[in-house]
């Protein structure tokens, strides 16, 4: 089956975002296609590389990004969300003048219009978070 | 593309004190763009968000609620209320913005873009859709 996948909440706070991951996993190890996974509200900080969670604990970011680099998935950060929010890649980062980028491996911007077309091109979009 | 699926956005949330309600309209009008059958819902707090005459100044945010007039130009006429969600809030249509669309093949007559609707015709609806996002 081809998934859709729209994460909308942070990462730590609540558990959405890992259900998320774990989800897009087990979907991928069992042959299913991951269309897309879409970041929107809170949901686009999973993709900061700035975030240092204690040694410890899971590393949302960098468990999607090895996921990505691993099954060459697809993972978009809405531009509008992400601005608003200080989630920046160099070229945004350029643009609006900030001296730093923070855009995880495997992360890329793009608009909502990635959201839509995957709703269309998915069985089943899947939303992971309020 | 020749897909065409019917999406609904279903709106739950008030329209101030949190975001759901602005970034839900930013889905909205870029998925306009995508010629595909949209609908609209609005349950619950998500009512408050076509309330008339909003105010947002005593908060200092962006009172984006004149954007709901401008679905109709983005061919978006279905709009749901769900009647049960107004009655426990006190309200009525009136207290709604107007919200209308022209009809093509009508002769562009402007039409009401709000349907109340009980919370089983609601159901219906929902359980006909193809893509659902809930903001």
């Amino acid at each position: 089956m081809k998934f859709g996948i729209m994460v909308s909440a942070g990462p730590y706070t609540h558990q959405a975002s890992d259900t998320a991951y774990h989800f897009t996993e087990a979907a991928l190890k069992n042959g299913h296609e991951i269309v897309r996974v879409f970041f929107y509200h809170d949901g686009v900080n999973n993709g900061t590389s700035l975030g240092v969670p204690p040694q410890d604990d899971r590393n949302i970011t960098t468990r999607w990004s090895a996921l990505a680099e691993k099954y060459d998935l697809d993972m978009v950060l809405c531009v509008a969300a992400a601005q608003r929010r200080g989630l920046l890649d160099e070229d945004e980062a350029k643009r609006a003048g900030k001296d730093v980028s923070n855009m995880a491996a495997g992360f890329n911007i793009s608009g909502l219009g990635q959201l839509i077309d995957a709703g269309i091109q998915a069985d089943r979009l899947l939303v992971f978070g309020d | 593309m020749a897909v065409i699926k019917k999406f609904l956005y279903v709106n739950r949330k008030a329209p101030h004190g949190s975001i759901f309600a602005l970034e839900s309209l930013e889905v909205v009008l870029i998925g306009a763009a995508f010629d595909q059958e949209v609908a609209l819902a609005f349950i619950d707090d998500g009512v408050y968000q076509l309330m008339r005459n909003q105010d947002t100044s005593g908060i200092g945010t962006k009172n984006f609620s004149a954007t709901y007039k401008a679905l109709g130009d983005y061919d978006i006429s279905k709009i749901y209320v769900e009647k049960e969600s107004l009655d426990l809030r006190g309200l009525s249509k009136d207290n709604l913005m107007p919200l209308t669309w022209e009809d093509e093949d009508d002769d562009w007559a402007e039409k009401d873009s709000i349907q109340v609707v009980s919370s089983t015709e609601l159901a219906e609806i929902i359980d006909n859709q193809d893509v659902i996002f809930n903001f």
